[in-house]
């Protein structure tokens, strides 16, 4: 045993020191001068940019920085100003925002929620970032963003397309204008049964998580709403790379359609082995049989190379369009790059341009105030078209691009082609749709951190 | 003091003053200046570090005194961060029930890996908490969903029970009303600091398991967990069971894991699945012995050094190389900016994997090794003198 020797002098001290310990934090009362988290006071505001830099999105991510540092350049009025030009709000002029220049600040969100966060807390507390950007991953969008709630700044979400970002996790300090799966459905399947007919057997596989459930609910919902059947749906582990033993009994099941709810590098692999296994030459039912892939990326489809030819897909947006705002884009990060950009780039380098313009508008970096100027905001000249911010749950309203791998590609980037572009009314959907939380999903107040 | 020699008692106060002084200690660039980029004294990461140091120490009983070598550690701090967000979504964010169920659950949880693994010896054990561990990451990241929420990981919402929170109830985690967000800031001319609540919270139950890990570590118990890493075979020959002896570090360590764990939550109200990732396993496993395996200290050192090259280094992107070093000729800046790019931003695993291959082939008792050399340089003492203070792993 060891022999403890505690003596009254000893242990007065002990508590003496102790007591001091405790005290000296509440010495110092909590002095917040500022109006709000993060008051930008000198000549400059900072913008915090978190992305995936390692992990399975990596390469989205990297396209993501290349966008939003391209739209820094703009909003200081280096480069062409891409589409400021086209954009319909004329707030922007090329001087920062309300005259301060703009920085930015990187973190690598390494596709994990608690990574991002970290990474978001350090640019929040830290390089006093008054809005965070980004995130390729839905359950990381929706980690930031409740972050960015409690801590009042604003989140601009990136490429996230769960329904829940603005569905039972929506938060009023956050913004989304990348589509989601519900969309993808209600655009996706019309085009589906023209394609493959109304009498179809579906088969999905699905990622076991968060966005794969709400993409296979969403889709298999609009499908059988044209009248498909949903024969199956086996849930994937996330980290699977070997897709085979999934694959080897979906001809015995009946099914003529096979839906991959799968993204990244879990879509490379399950769509190449699908190929292989030979399953786009069977004949079953009588009918060809066919594979989906809901959600498209560039990215994804050139890593899946010949293997996408002929498979339908949703984007959100895409850099072949030919309307003003697109081209303006495309130009500048086509020349400042050497390559065309992809939608994750395209949705960040909006989002940050919206954000500046509401800042603008609002005249004040107030949370609340911008949050004021996106709600009901309606624009366009950003490449989608006319796009609605709705005040109710902070989703963007456009229209929705049905994807087709291509035939005959003319170079590596030419691999998709536009095969419909969705209206807007087709993929509008109430507010409190059982889908997105229903009747008690709620952004709740907006938070300024004051 | 407190049942200390005077050898431990001088580096507990040592840690304490590190502790109390840290906000200061890491913000020593003023700010607006280039170098203010290597401040580390922002709650956040002053938080993990004092937590991460917590589980490291609670590593270091089972790794240093034992040499079991467990990878499935993260799945405790994970077990323990669900507790603690549990406990917020069901009574209200009073930190003080959510730590003590973070550091109950984890223990009932490591009795139940420990009593398996434990079976098993060297490798094998190791093999087997991993194998544990990934399955409470796979459990937690999509079957047990309703309970975890999967890959978004768990949080707490306005509609939850809460059935202590009063009308007015505070809204985010504190003990008893004092808000762990809270913080108070100190403007010295060009210099700012910050001294938040929750950080000092984590640093005294820090200073509190470092004072039980020494007690653990000079201990009878302490002395039986050696016997069991120099030799089991002596020791079972000598009559000595020391199954109940590894199984009780085990869960100890656990606890501390549980306890760590539960403090993220208490900071942050998430808890993400990949917190019991293998990676996070491995990465506790890095911090001892970076810091220098069976050591006191060694565990803190390492888990800041890490936290700190995490948090830090990963935002060293080109545009901040650029500013920096525009002042050389450009066919120095281009290649000077390439190399060291890949090892900042995105690619600071490469620094800390050169600084482990460095600190391993010539530290191989960890960064306290280092200090220790340094120490005698300075002093001129003989080794035979300084080799009684610490002794690291082998």
């Amino acid at each position: 045993m060891s022999k403890s020797n505690i003596t009254r002098r000893g242990a007065l001290k002990t508590g003496a020191v102790a007591g001091a310990g405790l005290a000296l934090p509440t010495i110092f009362t909590a002095s917040s001068a500022a109006a709000f988290t993060n008051e930008p006071t000198g000549g400059t505001v900072t913008l915090g940019f978190n992305v995936p830099q390692t992990g399975p999105y990596a390469d989205e991510g990297l396209d993501e920085l290349r966008a939003q540092e391209l739209a820094v350049q703009h909003l200081n009025g280096e480069g062409d100003g891409g589409m400021l030009n086209t954009f319909s709000s004329k707030a922007l002029d090329g001087t920062g925002i309300l005259g301060k220049k703009v920085q930015f600040v990187t973190g690598d969100t390494q596709t994990k929620s608690d990574a991002a966060r970290a990474s978001a807390k350090s640019m929040i507390e830290k390089d006093g970032a008054i809005m965070i950007n980004g995130g390729s991953s839905s359950g990381v969008a929706v980690a930031v963003q409740g972050l960015c709630q409690d801590a009042g700044v604003m989140f601009m979400a990136g490429l996230t397309h769960s329904n829940d970002t603005t569905g039972k996790d929506r938060k009023r300090n956050g913004f989304r204008h990348f589509f989601n799966a519900y969309m993808s459905g209600a655009a996706l399947a019309p085009v589906l049964a023209k394609a493959y007919g109304s009498e179809r057997r579906a088969y999905h596989l699905t990622a076991d998580y968060t966005w794969g459930w709400t993409q296979q609910e969403s889709i298999a919902a609009a499908t059988e709403a044209m009248g498909w059947e949903t024969v199956n749906n086996v849930l994937t582990p996330l980290a699977s790379t070997d897709f085979s033993s999934y694959i080897a009994p979906v001809l015995n099941s009946g099914a003529d359609v096979l839906v991959l709810n799968h993204y990244g590098g879990n879509m490379i692999n399950s769509l190449t082995q699908a190929v292989q296994f030979g399953l786009r030459d069977k004949m079953v039912n009588g009918k060809q049989f066919e594979i989906v892939v809901p959600l498209y990326s560039e990215l994804m489809a050139e890593g899946a190379g010949e293997n996408v030819q002929g498979v339908f897909g949703s984007m959100n947006w895409n850099w072949q369009l030919t309307d003003e705002g697109t081209k303006a884009f495309v130009k500048s990060f086509g020349e400042k790059y050497g390559r065309p950009p992809s939608n994750s780039a395209h949705t960040c380098y909006v989002q940050t341009l919206l954000y500046a313009d509401a800042v603008a508008r609002a005249g004040s970096f107030n949370p609340c105030a911008v949050v004021e100027a996106l709600e009901g905001f309606e624009f366009d000249g950003l490449g989608n078209g006319p796009t609605l911010y709705r005040a109710d749950d902070h989703q963007c309203f456009k229209d929705v691009l049905v994807m087709k791998g291509k035939e005959n590609p003319a170079n590596q980037f030419d691999i998709l082609e536009v095969v419909e572009v969705t209206p807007r009314a087709q993929v509008e959907y109430a507010p409190d749709h059982p889908m997105f939380g229903g009747a008690e999903a709620s952004l709740g107040e907006c938070n300024s951190g004051a | 003091m407190l049942g200390l020699d005077k050898k431990d008692t001088a580096l507990l106060l040592a840690v304490a003053a590190l502790a109390l002084f840290a906000p200061f200690i890491l913000n020593i660039f003023p700010q607006n200046t280039a170098l203010a980029f290597f401040n580390g004294g922002y709650p956040d990461l002053m938080q993990r570090f004092v937590i991460f140091g917590i589980f490291a120490i609670g590593f270091n009983i089972l790794f240093g005194l034992t040499g079991y070598l467990s990878f499935g550690h993260a799945a405790f701090l994970g077990v323990g961060s669900y507790a603690a967000v549990w406990m917020f979504k069901l009574l209200n964010y009073n930190i003080v029930p959510a730590l003590v169920l973070s550091v109950i659950v984890a223990g009932l949880f490591s009795v139940l890996i420990g009593w398996i693994s434990l079976r098993r010896s060297g490798i094998y054990f190791s093999i087997l908490t991993l194998a544990f561990a990934e399955m409470s990451f796979r459990l937690a990241y999509s079957v047990l969903t309703p309970l975890t929420n999967g890959e978004t990981g768990l949080q707490v919402y306005s509609n939850d029970p809460q059935i202590l929170m009063g009308e007015n109830g505070v809204t985010s985690p504190h003990l008893f009303g004092l808000e762990m967000s809270a913080r108070a800031t100190l403007d010295l001319g060009p210099w700012e600091f910050t001294f938040p609540v929750g950080y000092y919270l984590c640093a005294i139950l820090m200073l509190i398991s470092l004072y039980l890990a020494i007690r653990i570590f000079r201990s009878p118990f302490g002395l039986m967990l050696r016997a069991v890493k120099s030799n089991q075979q002596r020791m079972r020959y000598t009559g000595l069971n020391p199954k109940p002896y590894t199984l009780a570090a085990f869960v100890i360590s656990g606890m501390y894991a549980g306890l760590a764990g539960g403090l993220l939550a208490c900071m942050d109200p998430l808890a993400g699945a990949e917190r019991m990732q293998w990676t996070a396993s491995g990465e506790v496993v890095i911090m001892t012995i970076l810091g220098g395996a069976g050591t006191l200290l060694g565990p803190i050192l390492g888990a800041g050094t890490i936290k700190y090259l995490e948090n830090v280094f990963s935002k060293m992107n080109e545009a901040l190389l650029h500013s920096w070093f525009s002042w050389l000729p450009d066919f120095i800046e281009t290649p000077l900016i390439w190399v060291l790019s890949k090892f900042t931003g995105e690619g600071w695993h490469l620094t800390l994997g050169a600084l482990f291959m460095v600190i391993i082939i010539f530290l191989p008792g960890g960064l306290v090794e280092g200090g220790q050399r340094i120490g005698r340089l300075i002093t001129g003492r003989s080794r035979k003198a300084s080799d009684t203070a610490t002794k690291p792993a082998e």
